[in-house]
């Protein structure tokens, strides 16, 4: 076996390898060839260090160094500075935004200072195309514990204990769950891994897979063993090539060391795991929809109960659970239900990995213990708000959860007390928006993405949403009236109420939470026609300046709709009804006497009445 | 037996009832729009889609789909608190805001669910207007696709793909444009669309209609140079009525009669005649290939399929291109009559074939689309030159201003308008076998039956089989009813497995009664029971009951065509299938192929 001294970890996940690490890699590789130090120093390509703001990432061990934004050029000062001569590569080290200081260490950086990595344990640490790394990190110990050791339902009750939610977004008991899959008789059951993950920005599924697919591949199997299915099937979306290869180079490798497959261990118990392709839709993230799915059904889904646990893939009982929560399985196995329980809060156990996103200084991937405040998640570990602006709220729970603000920022975070604020879990998008963003456009966003991605299949969910939208458009276009806004609470409420399925009940969620905690801002659009971080277009007005207009009727000449009026040498004036906002006036104007404000205009008298 | 609370009330039911069965127990009719159910077929539609039929469940975070949510013990539901009535209406609103509102032009206007429900919500505004969904509209021979009009209630989807598994249409698209279709934005007639009409039958609002004909018919009455001949199908007597608010199962034959000749057809006539005709060919067919079978010639196919039933003859043209020997190669009694009308008939009353309009009132749309297939032509003219359906006369009969229910009742004309109950029972499942065995038995055996009715090959299951006993040649009958359970016999066929020396195959679940042209049945399954009592009863008050004891029939032979299976018979009443590739397989071979 090799000794190596030095270790280069060189990012592989999809983000950084859109920033050209594979190329970094590459270089640093044929650059330690050439020198010599392959006997010495070790390169591999890991998944995701989560901090994605930066990438990508080189990070080298032992003593942690963590270079951000490395370029395919640096390859050769890495080697000859940091390997050869021992002196770390300044330019390249990570800046703490506030000290201006450069970290040596990664482990006194912000970002991972109030981590706790389970989920992630072993994201950005192993080459996760080669399994004996993964072993050489317990991977398939708590496997081979559980069916030599446990029985099924002692396991189970482990999971129970251990208080393990889905992290796909409804937060069940996983172990109940999985009590209530074993408890259906049948000849053939299913293990599902739910895969499908939709929520835009979100990439916490895809991270795992790519950075440690044998943490699901074995926790896909435990469960097998626990609920009675020796088939487990991974509905992963096409649009996740990485994640599809890493997930085919683990499952034959696995298969070839006798850890998926027949007589797993030497015992009777045998399982083997295939893939399932989605085209990207986000309703096939519900479960009953991707079961539809995988039968090459239309994705939609179907009302509940039957619950999968009792009719699932092909009739049969089947256990979805998320990817997130599946790579918490093996830890608990291996460290305990009451360690697991130890962490968290009284209701939600564990850890939970958000994808940090939007104003915010780290926009990356982080995984942070149950009960976390939103404040530490944002100020500390996401460096605090882009750009020094003003924090004005937080988005989660992906397109159907809602926003948090001010007042919310130290709620300790679980599945309970988001819910309560008006929000929820989800997947664990966290989308920050600052003062420049207007929270009815912001709601009019999600409602574009919900009224796209909605199935059609219900009435509510198919129509409601849609109109939901229409009235968002007419109000940020400044044609709202005082009736819109009582039209949007009664049709978000019946959308909620009424919707089949997850996607519909939640999906008014946006729109009521910013009309709970940004009525004013509501208000402002119907009734001033204002939109106070000027994002709306159509409430953005042109004005002339007394001041400075000269009267040159330059303005007047390029107005395609004729909508300025004045004689020559006298003040311009700009008719808001007609002008169609094109900037064109402001363009031609050399005397900076139009200016483009998000007050509508007080009617001004006539220079020459 | 579990016990829950509704509105207050108590009430007992099975395990596995849903909360809309157990209201109805307790006189509680919860409103739906997209359930649907003819519960004696076994036919349920229930994707729990619209969500009007929303009620509170105590306990529950969210208002429960009554359609889908099964009772459990101890339940509290609320049906019309304000949370539920609002949360219902507002649903409403939204399904009307995406949908056309040109309903005093609509084809369905005065039958629509979606009406129906606007009037009893009392709907007087609607408050969420905004951009509605269009597609281009589809017209078929047969069916008219108009699916800005859809409210994806997926009825015909699950008609056309659980009951009839013809597989034309599916829910396609996402969102707010999600819409039913056949597959690659096709043409129904690309589709492998059979025309059976049941999507029609069930389609809550004016998404899918029939092809109306009733103006060429006008064209044709009001044409002094035309003689219009029009036949009536037997089933088209057992529901005409209910169009004009007489109960189900009422037979209105002489009324009928009366109405068509008010209307100013020259001659009123009977597809029942024709369907006698069929019996002739079919039995002696039937009664052939079974003699060849015993005397153990290899080249006689067996069993023998009718082929009476248009929407069938498309399925298995679709379906089973390797099985084209198998059916009959009868015609159907639409195309018999309109085969004999124009030639034997017309030769008697010396008019022209081209002045002889014949038009055909037909409990089916697959019969508009029949009656225009080439081998039914004659040089281009058609045999049949208009099918209508009974809802088409009906609205004929009421557009004509004709006090249908105070109608003295008449009698058909001669020649063509004389029956036998055998010709009467083709409109029920089973009747087409049962009247070939009335017939088929006394040739054979050359004894007169003792009982003519055999109830053994009636009912409503959707796959039945009799043993007949020929006077000791014993007959393995086989009948389906719905395309789905045809598609299991000859599945069977195909297989070699198939034991049925004759098998009667109606595309439509109940026979004609239940056919794609009859008046809405909104899902009362008793509506199609009483049907085909009437059926069975026109067939009990005839005189005579046995095709071949049909005066007319006998003096046609006779006249003109010699005797059954001759060469006349051959070239007038005989036809041949051709096999139908569907646009699908060709799309999804073309690619395959690149």
């Amino acid at each position: 076996m090799s000794q190596y001294n030095t270790h280069l970890l060189v990012c592989a996940g999809t983000g950084c390898h859109s920033s050209e690490s594979s190329l970094v890699y590459e270089m640093l590789r044929d650059e330690i060839m050439r020198k010599g130090l392959d006997k010495d120093v070790q390169i591999i390509r890991t998944g995701c260090f989560g901090f994605c703001e930066k990438g990508p990432i080189v990070k080298i061990l032992p003593d942690n160094t963590f270079y951000t934004q490395v370029k395919p050029a640096d390859a050769k000062e890495i080697v000859d500075e940091h390997i050869i001569k021992g002196r770390k590569v300044t330019r390249l080290l990570y800046t703490d935004p506030e000290t201006a200081e450069h970290i040596l260490d990664s482990r006194h950086m912000g970002f991972y200072k109030k981590q706790l990595r389970i989920a992630l344990r072993n994201c950005g640490i192993i080459d996760p195309e080669n399994i004996d790394e993964s072993i050489a990190r317990d991977a398939y110990q708590a496997l081979g514990k559980v069916l030599t050791g446990l029985t099924p339902q002692e396991t189970t009750e482990v999971i129970k204990k251990s208080g393990l939610r889905g992290r796909g977004g409804a937060g069940f008991p996983t172990g109940l769950k999985w009590e209530f899959t074993a408890r259906n008789k049948a000849v053939q059951k299913y293990v599902v891994c739910n895969a499908d993950e939709g929520d835009p920005g979100a990439f916490m599924d895809r991270s795992i897979l790519e950075g440690d697919p044998h943490s699901v591949l074995e926790a896909m199997a435990i469960c097998g063993y626990c609920i009675g299915a020796t088939k487990g099937l991974i509905y992963i979306r096409a649009e996740y090539p990485m994640a599809i290869k890493r997930l085919k180079i683990a499952i034959a490798q696995a298969r070839e060391l006798g850890l998926l497959g027949e007589h797993i261990f030497g015992t009777g118990f045998c399982f083997d795991i295939s893939l399932k392709y989605g085209a990207g839709a986000f309703v096939c993230g519900e479960e009953t929809a991707l079961i539809h799915s995988m039968e090459g059904k239309r994705g939609e889904p179907s009302s509940k109960p039957p619950f999968p646990a009792q009719c699932g893939y092909l009739g049969k009982p089947t256990c979805v659970n998320n990817v997130e929560t599946f790579a918490n399985i093996p830890v608990i196995i291996l460290r305990g239900a009451d360690w697991f329980s130890g962490i968290g809060t009284e209701k939600s156990k564990g850890t939970k990995v958000f994808a940090l996103a939007g104003k915010i200084n780290n926009v990356g991937l982080i995984e942070v213990p149950m009960g976390t405040t939103l404040r530490e998640i944002i100020f500390e570990i996401g460096g605090g708000v882009k750009n020094g602006k003003k924090f004005k709220a937080v988005q989660t729970g992906g397109p159907s959860g809602g926003c948090l603000t001010e007042k919310h920022l130290d709620t300790p975070i679980d599945y309970e007390s988001l819910l309560a604020a008006g929000s929820m879990m989800g997947s664990g998008g966290m989308i920050v928006l600052d003062e420049d963003d207007c929270m009815v456009s912001v709601a009019k966003f999600y409602l574009d993405f919900i009224v796209e991605e909605s199935c059609g299949k219900c009435a509510p969910c198919r129509i409601g949403n849609k109109r939901l939208y229409e009235t968002l458009e007419r109000i940020t276009a400044g044609k709202g009236v005082q009736e819109d806004i009582e039209k949007l609470k009664n049709l978000g409420s019946v959308i909620k109420d009424t919707s089949l399925c997850g996607l519909g009940q939640t999906a008014p969620n946006p729109v009521l939470s910013t009309l709970g905690n940004f009525m004013e801002e509501y208000m402002e659009h119907v009734h001033d026609k204002k939109c106070r971080s000027g994002q709306c277009r159509n409430l953005l007005y042109y004005v002339i300046s007394e001041e400075n207009c000269i009267g040159c009727m330059a303005c007047k000449r390029v107005c395609p709709t004729h909508a300025i009026s004045g004689e020559k040498r006298e003040v311009h004036q700009i008719n808001q009804d007609i002008c169609i906002k094109c900037g064109a006036c402001m363009e031609k104007c050399q005397f900076d006497a139009i200016s483009l404000q998000n007050d509508y205009p007080r009617v001004t008298v006539m220079a020459n009445c | 037996m579990i016990e829950l609370t509704i509105d207050k009330k108590k009430v007992r039911v099975e395990q596995g009832t849903t909360i809309l069965k157990a209201a109805q127990q307790v006189g509680i009719e919860i409103p739906t729009l997209c359930h649907f159910e003819l519960c004696d077929m076994g036919i349920e539609n229930r994707p729990g889609g619209c969500r009007v039929c929303v009620v509170e469940v105590e306990g529950r975070r969210n208002l429960a789909p009554s359609c889908i949510t099964e009772a459990e013990d101890g339940m509290v539901v609320k049906t019309h608190n304000i949370r539920v009535l609002n949360a219902r209406t507002t649903v409403l609103k939204l399904i009307i805001s995406d949908h056309p509102f040109n309903c005093l032009v609509c084809a369905k206007s005065g039958h629509c669910e979606l009406q129906s429900l606007a009037t009893q919500f009392g709907i007087r505004s609607l408050p969420y207007e905004g951009e509605q969904s269009h597609y281009r509209k589809d017209t078929s021979p047969s069916i008219i696709r108009d699916v800005d009009k859809c409210i994806m209630c997926r009825r015909c989807e699950m008609m056309c793909n659980e009951v009839q598994t013809v597989g034309a249409l599916a829910a396609v698209n996402r969102g707010f444009m999600s819409v039913v279709a056949p597959a690659f934005e096709m043409n129904l007639v690309d589709s492998p669309c059979t025309y059976c009409g049941q999507c029609v039958s069930v389609c809550p609002t004016g998404a899918l209609t029939e092809v109306d004909h009733t103006n060429d018919i006008i064209r044709a009455l009001s044409d002094p140079a035309k003689t219009v001949v029009v036949q009536t199908a037997p089933a088209v007597r057992a529901a005409l009525g209910e169009e004009f608010g007489l109960d189900p199962g009422t037979l209105v034959t002489g009324k009928m009669v009366a109405a068509l000749r008010e209307m100013g057809f020259d001659y009123v006539f009977d597809t029942d005649f024709s369907a006698d005709l069929t019996i002739m060919e079919e039995g002696t067919e039937l009664l052939q290939r079974i003699r060849g079978h015993l005397a153990g010639d290899s080249s006689v196919r067996l069993p023998i399929l009718t082929s009476c039933c248009p929407g069938w003859v498309n399925f298995f043209e679709h379906n089973f291109p390797d099985l084209l020997d198998v059916p009959s190669t009868a015609k159907s009694p639409q195309q018999m009559f309109g085969a004999i009308a124009k030639s034997w008939f017309a030769g008697k009353i010396g008019v022209n074939r081209k002045d002889l309009i014949v038009v055909s009132i037909m409990p089916c749309l697959a019969k508009k689309y029949e009656c225009q297939r080439d081998e039914f032509k004659t040089d281009g003219s058609p045999d049949v030159d208009f099918s209508i359906s009974t809802r088409e006369l009906a609205a004929f009969i009421k557009q004509a201003n004709i006090d249908f229910l105070n109608l003295p009742d008449e009698d058909f004309d001669d020649p063509l308008g004389e029956s036998s109950g055998a010709g009467v029972i083709f409109g029920n499942t089973g009747g087409v076998i049962e009247a070939a065995c009335r017939t088929a038995y006394e040739l054979h055996t050359g004894k007169a039956l003792k009982k003519v009715d055999f109830h053994e090959l009636r009912g409503v299951e959707g796959i039945r089989s009799a043993v007949i006993d020929f006077d000791g040649l014993k007959l393995n009958i086989g009948i389906a009813h719905g395309l789905g359970n045809a598609r299991k016999l000859l599945d069977e066929v195909r297989a070699g497995t198939s034991h049925y020396h004759a098998i009667e195959i109606m595309a439509c679940p109940g026979g004609c009664i239940g056919g794609g042209g009859q008046p809405y049945h909104h899902g009362h399954s008793e509506i199609l029971a009483k049907r085909a009592a009437a059926i069975y009863a026109e067939d009990e008050r005839k005189p005579i009951r046995k095709s071949h004891e049909n005066p007319s029939i006998i003096r046609l032979y006779d006249e003109f065509l010699g005797h059954p299976g001759s060469q006349k018979s051959h070239s007038l009443l005989h036809t041949e299938y051709f096999p139908k590739s569907n646009e699908v397989s060709i799309y999804l071979n073309g690619h395959n192929g690149k």
